[in-house]
C-alpha cells in the first residue's frame, strides 16, 4: 500500500499536479519541506535587523519611507511563509522556538553587520537579487501552499532590488566619498551574496532528493552561475569593481569564470561564528519576550469578551 | 504566562466590486476585529482589495481527498451539460 | 511674525509631531511583540511619515530658496523643532507606545478634523482629508489596543495604568496654545484648539473607562515642545535621524 502511494505521489509530481496540504505525501517530503519552508521565513525576520538598523538613519524623507516599506514587506513574507509551514503540522510559535533555540537555521547572510548607508543599497541590489534567483522557480515548486506564497513574495520583491540599485547609481554618481562607500559596501557584501545560494552542488546532500520532488527546480551552482552572469554588467553600468581577480567571461561556457568561495568562511557562520549571529538571535529572542505579556493580554480579552456574549446570549 | 498562540484565521479579499471574495492566506489574531484588521494591514498594502472576510480556520470544513474521485470524476462524462456539444447549424451565428 | 511666518510656523507644529511619533513608531520595526502587529505599527509610521512630507513640502514652499521636504527634519536643530514633547517620549514598551500613539491619535484627529471642516487655507484642508482617513483607523487601532490590554491581564492592566500616569504629563500642553496657534487660529487657518481640548477629553475618557484604566487626576502640564524647550530625548532622535545629513553635507542620497 505505501509503495503504491509512493509511486502515485511521485508520478503527479512528474505530471505538474502541485500537491496539497491533506494530500498524502511521503514523511521525508514533509520533513523537507518543513525545514525548507521554515527556514526561509525565518531569512526573512531575521533579515528585517540589517536593514531595520538603518530606518531611523535613513539620509532622506523618500529613502526612510522605501526602506521602512521594505523591512515591512519582509515581515510579510515572513508570515507568508510561516502560514506556508503551518499547513505542514507545525504551529509558528514552535518554529519560532525552533529559531530562539538556535536549532533552526536561517540565510547566513543577515550575520553580516550593516555598517554605512551603502550597505542598504548592496543589500537590496546583490542580497535581494540573490533571493529573487532562488525564489523564482519556487513559484513553481511542487507543494501548492509554499508556490502560493512565493508567488506573493516575488511580486512584492520586485521592487525591493530596484530600491537597492537605485541608492547604488545614485551613490556612484556622487561624490568621491560616495562612490568609494558603494565600492566598500560592494567589496564586503560580494561573496556572502554568493554564499547565499550554498554549498557546490557535490557538498550538497539534500539536493538530488529535492530536485526529484521538484521542491527545487535548478542546482545551487546552476542559480549561482545565473546571478554572476547577470550582475556583472549591472556592476559596469555602476562604474565599480567587483572584488574577484578571477572574473572573467569565458566564451566556451558561455558563462562568467569565478574565483574560489571560502567555504570555511560559510561553514563558521553557519555554525554560529559570524560577525553578528548572537545580536541577531538576541534580538529576536528579546523581541519575543518582551510581547510575551502582549500577546497573553490579547488571548485574556478575547477570551474574556467571548465568555460575556456567551453569557448574554444563554441569558436571552 | 498563558503562552496560548493566537487562533489562525483564513482571509477572503474581494479585490473590486463586482468579484467574488478569494482566499489570499491565513494570519494570527486574538479575535475577529483584530483579526480583520491584521488582514487589512498584511493583505491589502497595495490596494490589493475593498472588502476582507476572515474566518477562524478551525470553522472550515473540507472533503477527504481520498473521496476525490467518487466526488469529482462523475461530473467528467456528463458532456452534455456544456454548450459544444449541441451541433447547430452554422448559419445561426450566435447562439 | 506676518501671516506667512505663522502658516509657515504653524506646519512645523503639524508636520513635526507627525514626523517625530513616526520615528519613534519606526524604532519598532523588526521588534514587535508579533509578526502581525510589527506590520500594523509600521504602516501607522508610514502614515504619519507620508503626511509629514507631505506638510513639510508645503513649508518649504512658502518658505521658498534652499528649503526642502528633507531640509526641515535633516537641518534644523533642536529649538526649531515644534512637536510635543509627549510624540518624542521613548518607546519603553508596547504599553508606553501604545497610550503614547492613543493620546496623540485621539488630537491628531480632531485637529485634521477641524481644519478639514473650518480652515480658510485649502492646501492644509487637502492634506488634512488625507490624514483624516488615516487617522480615523490609527485611532480606531489604538483604542483597541488600549482596551484590550487594560481589560486584558492583571500584568498588562498595571504596565497600562503606569504608561497612562507618566505620559499623562504630556497631555496638557496639546491644548496650551503658543503663540503661533493662537494667530493661526485667529487667521482662520489653524484648528481650534479649545473646542478640540473638550472633545479630546471625552474620547479618552471614554475609552480609558472601557479599559478599566483610571485618568490621572493631576492637572500638572509639562510643556515647551510647541516652543522648541524639548526633553533630553530629543537630541538622540535628532543624532540618528540627522546623521547623514551632518556627516555628509549636501549631498544626494
Amino acid at each position: 500500500m505505501e509503495i503504491n502511494l509512493e509511486e502515485q505521489f511521485q508520478a503527479k509530481i512528474e505530471q505538474e499536479i502541485k500537491i496539497e496540504p491533506r494530500d498524502w505525501m511521503p514523511e521525508k517530503y514533509r520533513k523537507t519541506l518543513l525545514r525548507q519552508i521554515s527556514q526561509h521565513a525565518h531569512s526573512e525576520i531575521v533579515g528585517m535587523l540589517p536593514e531595520g538598523n538603518w530606518i531611523t538613519r535613513a539620509p532622506n524623507l523618500r529613502r526612510k519611507v522605501a526602506l521602512l516599506a521594505k523591512v515591512q514587506d519582509e515581515a510579510g513574507h515572513g508570515l507568508y511563509l510561516y502560514s506556508a509551514a503551518e499547513t505542514l503540522g507545525m504551529s509558528r510559535d514552535q518554529m519560532l522556538e525552533e529559531l530562539h533555540t538556535g536549532k533552526a537555521k536561517y540565510s547566513s547572510i543577515f550575520n553580516y553587520p550593516t555598517l554605512t548607508w551603502a550597505d542598504m543599497g548592496a543589500i537590496g541590489w546583490l542580497v535581494d537579487g540573490a533571493a529573487i534567483m532562488n525564489q523564482v522557480p519556487l513559484c513553481r515548486t511542487s507543494y501548492g501552499p509554499y508556490a502560493r506564497a512565493m508567488v506573493r513574495v516575488c511580486k512584492e520583491e520586485s521592487f525591493h532590488q530596484r530600491q537597492g540599485y537605485e541608492i547604488m547609481l545614485t551613490l556612484c554618481k556622487g561624490s568621491e566619498a560616495q562612490k568609494a562607500m558603494a565600492q566598500d559596501a560592494l567589496n564586503r557584501w560580494w561573496w556572502p551574496s554568493i554564499m547565499m545560494f550554498g554549498p557546490n552542488d557535490d557538498n550538497s546532500p539534500n539536493s538530488a532528493q529535492s530536485m526529484k520532488w521538484k521542491i527545487k527546480r535548478f542546482s545551487n551552482d546552476e542559480l549561482r552561475q545565473k546571478f554572476i552572469d547577470v550582475t556583472v554588467s549591472q556592476t559596469e553600468i555602476l562604474g565599480l569593481t567587483i572584488p574577484d581577480k578571477d572574473l572573467k567571461w569565458n566564451e566556451s561556457r558561455g558563462h562568467y569564470d569565478f574565483g574560489t568561495i571560502n567555504w570555511e568562511e560559510f561553514n563558521n557562520v553557519v555554525a554560529g561564528k559570524g560577525p553578528c549571529n548572537k545580536e541577531r538571535l538576541n534580538a529576536r529572542v528579546k523581541a519575543w519576550e518582551n510581547g510575551a505579556w502582549v500577546r497573553d493580554a490579547a488571548t485574556a480579552y478575547a477570551e474574556k469578551r467571548a465568555n460575556k456574549k456567551n453569557n448574554s446570549t444563554e441569558a436571552a | 504566562m498563558t503562552n496560548k498562540e493566537w487562533p489562525l484565521w483564513e482571509v477572503f479579499i474581494r479585490a473590486k466590486q463586482g468579484l467574488n471574495h478569494k482566499h489570499v492566506g491565513s494570519l494570527h489574531a486574538a479575535d475577529q476585529t483584530m483579526a480583520i484588521e491584521n488582514a487589512r494591514d498584511v493583505y491589502t498594502r497595495r490596494m490589493e482589495g475593498v472588502s476582507i472576510w476572515v474566518v477562524e480556520s478551525k470553522y472550515i470544513h473540507a472533503n477527504e481527498p481520498s473521496e476525490q474521485d467518487a466526488l469529482f470524476d462523475p461530473a467528467n462524462d456528463k458532456v452534455y451539460r456544456h454548450p459544444t456539444f449541441y451541433i447547430l447549424p452554422e448559419e445561426l451565428n450566435h447562439m | 511674525m506676518d501671516q506667512k511666518e505663522v502658516l509657515f510656523d504653524y506646519i512645523l507644529h503639524l508636520a513635526d509631531n507627525s514626523m517625530i511619533i513616526g520615528q519613534r513608531n519606526s524604532e519598532w520595526c523588526g521588534h514587535g511583540p508579533v509578526l502581525e502587529q510589527d506590520i500594523a505599527l509600521t504602516n501607522i509610521a508610514l502614515d504619519l511619515i507620508g503626511e509629514a512630507r507631505s506638510l513639510y513640502q508645503y513649508a518649504a514652499e512658502i518658505k521658498g530658496g534652499n528649503c526642502t521636504e528633507d531640509s526641515l527634519p535633516f537641518l534644523r536643530d533642536i529649538r526649531e523643532f515644534r512637536n510635543l514633547l509627549l510624540v518624542e517620549q521613548p518607546n519603553t514598551d508596547w504599553a508606553y507606545t501604545i497610550v503614547r500613539q492613543f493620546f496623540f491619535d485621539v488630537f491628531h484627529y480632531l485637529v485634521n478634523k477641524d481644519i478639514l471642516d473650518n480652515s480658510n487655507d485649502l492646501r492644509l484642508k487637502e492634506i488634512a482629508a488625507k490624514t483624516i482617513k488615516e487617522s480615523t483607523y490609527h485611532l480606531k487601532w489604538s483604542s483597541e489596543w488600549v482596551i484590550r490590554l487594560g481589560d486584558g491581564t492583571d500584568i498588562s492592566k498595571l504596565k497600562m495604568q503606569t504608561a497612562v500616569d507618566d505620559l499623562w504629563d504630556f497631555t496638557g500642553e496639546l491644548f496650551i496654545l503658543s503663540e503661533t496657534e493662537q494667530k493661526a487660529m485667529d487667521l482662520g487657518f489653524g484648528a481650534d484648539l479649545k473646542k478640540a481640548e473638550q472633545l479630546w477629553h471625552e474620547k479618552v475618557k471614554e475609552i480609558l473607562n472601557e479599559a478599566c484604566l483610571t485618568i490621572p487626576s493631576t492637572d500638572f502640564a509639562q510643556q515647551g515642545g510647541k516652543t522648541g524647550i524639548h526633553s533630553e530625548h530629543f537630541g538622540y532622535i535628532l543624532a540618528e535621524m540627522q546623521f547623514m545629513q551632518r556627516a555628509y553635507p549636501g549631498l544626494e542620497w
